[in-house]
C-alpha cells in the first residue's frame, strides 16, 4: 500500500519510472479492492481533536549543509515547480518565491556555539495568523493542522504579519502545472501543513521526515502529541525541548530539542 | 435591395453560428476519457441535468469538508472531474482541461461565465491525490498511463 | 457677526475641468497600475515575502487616518462647542468621507485577491481586528454622511448634536482600529506596542488638521473667498498642538522601547543605523513632520504669514507620509527575532543574516496605486464642493463668530 502512494504520489524521479509504473498497475489490478476499503476509512471521516499533529526536531541530529528535507518538501509541495516571471532578477525573485520550510544556522552570541537546524510553520495551539485573519482563510483542523483555505483568502498578507516565525509566503505570479495534491495559485497566502494530503491518506509521516531518515539523520520526529504512545511523545518526554518563542506562548505543536 | 441582403446574409451568418456552436456542443460530448468510467455511464456523479447546473455547488460544498475536515471520499472531487473528462492530444499528452476547447472550458466558454478553479488547481491529472483504482485502470486502458507518469516524473503538466 | 452663507465652489469652468483632469489622469495612472498588478501578480511590486505591505499601504493607512482626522474640525464644532468652527463643519465631514475612500480603494486594489472582496464583506473572523475596521470604516462613511446631512438640513438640525458626538466617538474608534492593526502584533518587535493606538489617533489629529487647511486654503484662494487672520490663527495653533502631541508620543514610544533592554537592538538599529529608516526617521518623522512645522507654527514672524502656514501644513503632511513608511515599512524591515541572544549566520529564507534587514524597494505601480487614493479622494473633494454648498462664502474676521480666546474677561461677564 505504501508503494502504490508513492507510486502516484511521489513519482518524481525520472530513474524509478518504469518501477512506478510497475507498482501502479500493481495496485490497480490486484489490491486494488482492499486498497479502496483500507483509505477509504481514514478518508471519510472529519479529522478530530483527538489527536494533535507534531514535528520534534533534534538539532543535535541536524547536519549543517544538508537540505535534504527541503528538498523533498519542495518536490512533495510543487514548491519546486515556481519559476521566476519572465525578466525578474534572481536575486528580487529569491525574496518573492514561496518557500515552506527552510534550514537557519544559528550562532549563540555568548558561546559561540553553533546550531542549524529547519524552519517552518511552527503550528501553534494559538496561531495569531487565525486571530488576524479578516475571513477565516487562516484555520486550525481540528488535528492541530494550521493552514490556510485559499477558497477564502483575499490575499491581505495580514497574517504573514503576525506570524512570528515567518512561515507563510504569498504566491506574487501566476502558477502553471501545479500538483493535482497541492493547489496553488496568485494572490494568496500559504505555507506548511504537515504534508496534510499524506495524512488525509492515512501516511503516517511527511516528506521531510521521510528525507531526513533516507539520509540517515532521523533529526525530525512526525507524530501524534495527543498519544502518549507514539514515538514523539515519548521522545520528548526524554529528550530536553523547546518551542521557538515559547515568551508568546502559543504552545507550537513544532519542538526543538538543543536550541 | 441592398438592405434585404444584408439581413440575409446577417441571417446566414447567425445560422451558421448556431451550427458551430452546436457541433461545438456535441465535440464537448466526446470528452471523456475512452474507456474510463464516466465513459460507459450515461450521467456523471449526479444525473446530468443536475450536474450541468449545480455542479458548482457540489464541488463547492464538498470542497469546504475536504479542506476544513480532511474528508477525501466525497464523490463531487475536482480532480475527479479532471481525472475522468481530461483529453489527450496525438501525442498522449493530457490538454489543460480549462482550455477553450476542452471539456470545462468550452462549456464555461459557451454559458460565459468565468472558471477560475484552475488558477490554483491542476488542469491535467497530475501526480496529486492517488487516481481510484478504476480511473488508473482506465486511463491504462486509454494508453496514457505512461503519460501521466512521465508528466508527474518531469514535474510539468503542460 | 454675519450669517453664514454656503456657496458652491464657483471657479472658471476650464479652471475647474483641467484641475478634475490633472485629478483623473492620476486616478486613470492608479488604475493602470492596479491592472498590471493584479495582472501579473505582485512579483512587479517590491513587496516580497519579508516586507509584506509596502508603498500602497503607506499611502492607504496615511489616508485612512487623514481621513479620521479631517472630520476634526468639525466635530470641535459640534461636540466641543466651539462656534468658530461650524462653518468649517460640512467641508470638514466631505474631506474625511473622500479621503477615506481613496485610503479603502488603494488597501481594496491592493489585495492578492481584490475580485474576491465579496468574501471579505460575507466571511468574518471577530477576532481579526481587521474584521473589524471593515464595520469601522463602511459606519464612518454613513454616519458621516449622516452628519453631514444634519448639518446642511433644516430637518436635520435637531439631530446635529447627537450624530456629531457619535460621529466623534466613531472616528476615535476608527483611529484606535486602525493603529490596533499594528499594535496587536506579537510578532514584531517595533508593532508590539499597545502606545501605538493612541499614537495613531493624535497623528490622525495632525494629519487631519494639516490636511483640511491645505484643502481650505487652496479652494479659498482660487476664488477669492476670504479668510480672515481669527480663523487662520485658531487653525494653526490647533495643528501646533497636534504635532506637538505626535511629537510627543513618538518620544515616549522609542522612550519605552529603550528602556527595555531586549528592544535595544531595534532602537539602535532604528535610530542609528537603519539606512534610510534612520533617514527616514529623523529628517522625516521628527524634522519635517515635527520639528519644522512647530518652529514655523511658533515664530513670532512666519505664523502670521499665510503662505508659510500653507508651508507648515505642507511639511506635516510629507512628515506624515515619511512617518507611514518607517512605521509600516521599516518595523517590517527590521529582522523578526526569532533566537534572542543568537545570531543568524544562514538561513534560506531572509531571516535577518547577521542582523540584516529585508530589502524593499518601492517600485512604480505601487507609488502610482498610493497615489491615486489621494486623487480619487481629491477628486471627491473637488466634485462636491463645486456641485454642492459645501464651503461659506467667507471666512472673514466680521463673519466668522467671536473668537473667545482673545476676549478679555469683560466680554464673558453676565450683564446682571
Amino acid at each position: 500500500m505504501k508503494d502504490d502512494h508513492q507510486a502516484i504520489t511521489d513519482g518524481i524521479d525520472q530513474g524509478r519510472r518504469y518501477f512506478l509504473i510497475a507498482g501502479a498497475t500493481a495496485a490497480a489490478v490486484a489490491p486494488a479492492v482492499l486498497l479502496q476499503t483500507v483509505t477509504a476509512a481514514s478518508q471519510a471521516t472529519p479529522v478530530t481533536s483527538d489527536v494533535r499533529w507534531g514535528l520534534l526536531i533534534d538539532t543535535a541530529k541536524c547536519m549543517e549543509g544538508c537540505t535534504a528535507c527541503i528538498d523533498a518538501c519542495c518536490h512533495e509541495n510543487g514548491l519546486d515547480l515556481q519559476r521566476p516571471p519572465g525578466g525578474e532578477a534572481t536575486s528580487k525573485w529569491a525574496g518573492q518565491q514561496a518557500v515552506w520550510m527552510r534550514k537557519i544556522k544559528l550562532q549563540d552570541n555568548q558561546t559561540g556555539r553553533v546550531t542549524s537546524l529547519p524552519m517552518m510553520c511552527q503550528h501553534c495551539e494559538e496561531p495569531p495568523c487565525m486571530d488576524v485573519c479578516p475571513t477565516g482563510a487562516s484555520f486550525k483542523r481540528a488535528d492541530g493542522i494550521v493552514m490556510v483555505d485559499r477558497h477564502l483568502c483575499i490575499g491581505c498578507r495580514y497574517c504573514m504579519m503576525a506570524c512570528p516565525y515567518k512561515a507563510r509566503s504569498f504566491i506574487h505570479q501566476e502558477m502553471h502545472g501545479q500538483l493535482t495534491r497541492v493547489p496553488r495559485g496568485k494572490g494568496c497566502v500559504e505555507s506548511c501543513n504537515l504534508c496534510v494530503h499524506r495524512r488525509d491518506h492515512g501516511e503516517d509521516s511527511t516528506a521531510c521526515v521521510d528525507a531526513c531518515a533516507a539520509e540517515g539523520h532521523h533529526a525530525i520526529i512526525f507524530g501524534d502529541l495527543k498519544n502518549p504512545e507514539s514515538r514523539i511523545s515519548q521522545t520528548l518526554r526524554e529528550l530536553p525541548s523547546r518551542q521557538i518563542r515559547e515568551d508568546l506562548t502559543l504552545n507550537t505543536g513544532v519542538r526543538y530539542s538543543g536550541v | 435591395m441592398a438592405n434585404a441582403a444584408f439581413t440575409a446574409r446577417c441571417v446566414a451568418a447567425g445560422l451558421l453560428w448556431m451550427i458551430i456552436q452546436s457541433v461545438q456542443a456535441d465535440d464537448v460530448k466526446r470528452y471523456v476519457v475512452e474507456g474510463s468510467r464516466a465513459a460507459g455511464l450515461s450521467a456523471c456523479v449526479e444525473p446530468t441535468e443536475l450536474m450541468r447546473r449545480q455542479h458548482m455547488t457540489f464541488i463547492k460544498h464538498q470542497r469546504i469538508s475536504t479542506v476544513h475536515e480532511g474528508v477525501r471520499t466525497g464523490k463531487y472531487s475536482l480532480s475527479g472531474c479532471v481525472a475522468c473528462h481530461i483529453s489527450y492530444d496525438a501525442q498522449q499528452n493530457a490538454r489543460p482541461i480549462n482550455q477553450p476547447d476542452q471539456f470545462c472550458g468550452a462549456c464555461h466558454a459557451y454559458a460565459a461565465v468565468n472558471l477560475n478553479c484552475f488558477d490554483c488547481h491542476a488542469s491535467v491529472p497530475n501526480a496529486g491525490t492517488p487516481l481510484t483504482a478504476t480511473a488508473i485502470a482506465a486511463h491504462q486502458k486509454a494508453g496514457v498511463t505512461e503519460r501521466i507518469q512521465s508528466q508527474t516524473a518531469a514535474g510539468e503538466g503542460h | 457677526m454675519k450669517r453664514i452663507v454656503y456657496r458652491e465652489w464657483r471657479i472658471p469652468s476650464a479652471r475647474y475641468w483641467s484641475i478634475l483632469g490633472i485629478l483623473a489622469a492620476v486616478a486613470g495612472l492608479a488604475t493602470l497600475a492596479f491592472g498590471y498588478m493584479e495582472h501579473t501578480g505582485h512579483w512587479v511590486s517590491g513587496m516580497n515575502n519579508s516586507v509584506v505591505w509596502g508603498l500602497p499601504h503607506v499611502f492607504a493607512v496615511f489616508l485612512i487616518i487623514t481621513a479620521s482626522g479631517a472630520l476634526n474640525v468639525a466635530s470641535i464644532g459640534t461636540v466641543f462647542h466651539k462656534p468658530i468652527y461650524k462653518p468649517l463643519g460640512r467641508l470638514s465631514g466631505l474631506l474625511a468621507v473622500a479621503l477615506l475612500m481613496g485610503g479603502l480603494l488603494v488597501l481594496v486594489m491592493d489585495l492578492g485577491r481584490p475580485e474576491r472582496l465579496i468574501v471579505a464583506m460575507t466571511h468574518y473572523n471577530f477576532s481579526s481586528i481587521f474584521a473589524w475596521n471593515i464595520f469601522l470604516y463602511t459606519g464612518f462613511m454613513v454616519i458621516v454622511i449622516a452628519y453631514l446631512w444634519t448639518m446642511a438640513d433644516r430637518q436635520g438640525q435637531p439631530f446635529n448634536q447627537s450624530v456629531g458626538i457619535l460621529a466623534f466617538v466613531w472616528r476615535l474608534a476608527l483611529t484606535t482600529g486602525t493603529g490596533a492593526i499594528f499594535g496587536f502584533l506579537v510578532a514584531r518587535q517595533a508593532y508590539d506596542a499597545a502606545i501605538l493606538a493612541p499614537m495613531f489617533v493624535v497623528m490622525s489629529f495632525a494629519y487631519g488638521l494639516a490636511t483640511f487647511m491645505l484643502v481650505l486654503l487652496f479652494a479659498f484662494d482660487e476664488e477669492g473667498r476670504p479668510i480672515g487672520q481669527k480663523m487662520l490663527r485658531r487653525l494653526k495653533n490647533l495643528l501646533g498642538i497636534f504635532v506637538a502631541g505626535a511629537l510627543y508620543f513618538n518620544l515616549v514610544y522609542h522612550l519605552t522601547n529603550l528602556y527595555v533592554t531586549k528592544n535595544d537592538g531595534l532602537e539602535s538599529w532604528l535610530l542609528l543605523h537603519g539606512g534610510i529608516y534612520t533617514l527616514m526617521f529623523w529628517v522625516g518623522w521628527v524634522l519635517i513632520g515635527g520639528l519644522l512645522p512647530l518652529g514655523i507654527i511658533y515664530h513670532p514672524v512666519l505664523n502670521k504669514d499665510r503662505n508659510w502656514i500653507v508651508a507648515a501644513c505642507a511639511l506635516v503632511v510629507v512628515g506624515g507620509l515619511a512617518t507611514m513608511y518607517v512605521i509600516i515599512i521599516g518595523s517590517q524591515s527590521y529582522p523578526i527575532q526569532m533566537f534572542p541572544g543568537q545570531t543568524i549566520l544562514e538561513s534560506g529564507f531572509f531571516d535577518g543574516v547577521n542582523g540584516q534587514q529585508a530589502a524593499y524597494h518601492p517600485t512604480i505601480p505601487e507609488l502610482l496605486l498610493g497615489l491615486g487614493g489621494v486623487a480619487i479622494g481629491l477628486i471627491i473633494t473637488v466634485v462636491g464642493v463645486r456641485v454642492l454648498q459645501f464651503m461659506p462664502e467667507s471666512l472673514a474676521d466680521d463673519v466668522v463668530a467671536l473668537d473667545e480666546e482673545t476676549l478679555s474677561q469683560e466680554a464673558f461677564v453676565t450683564p446682571s
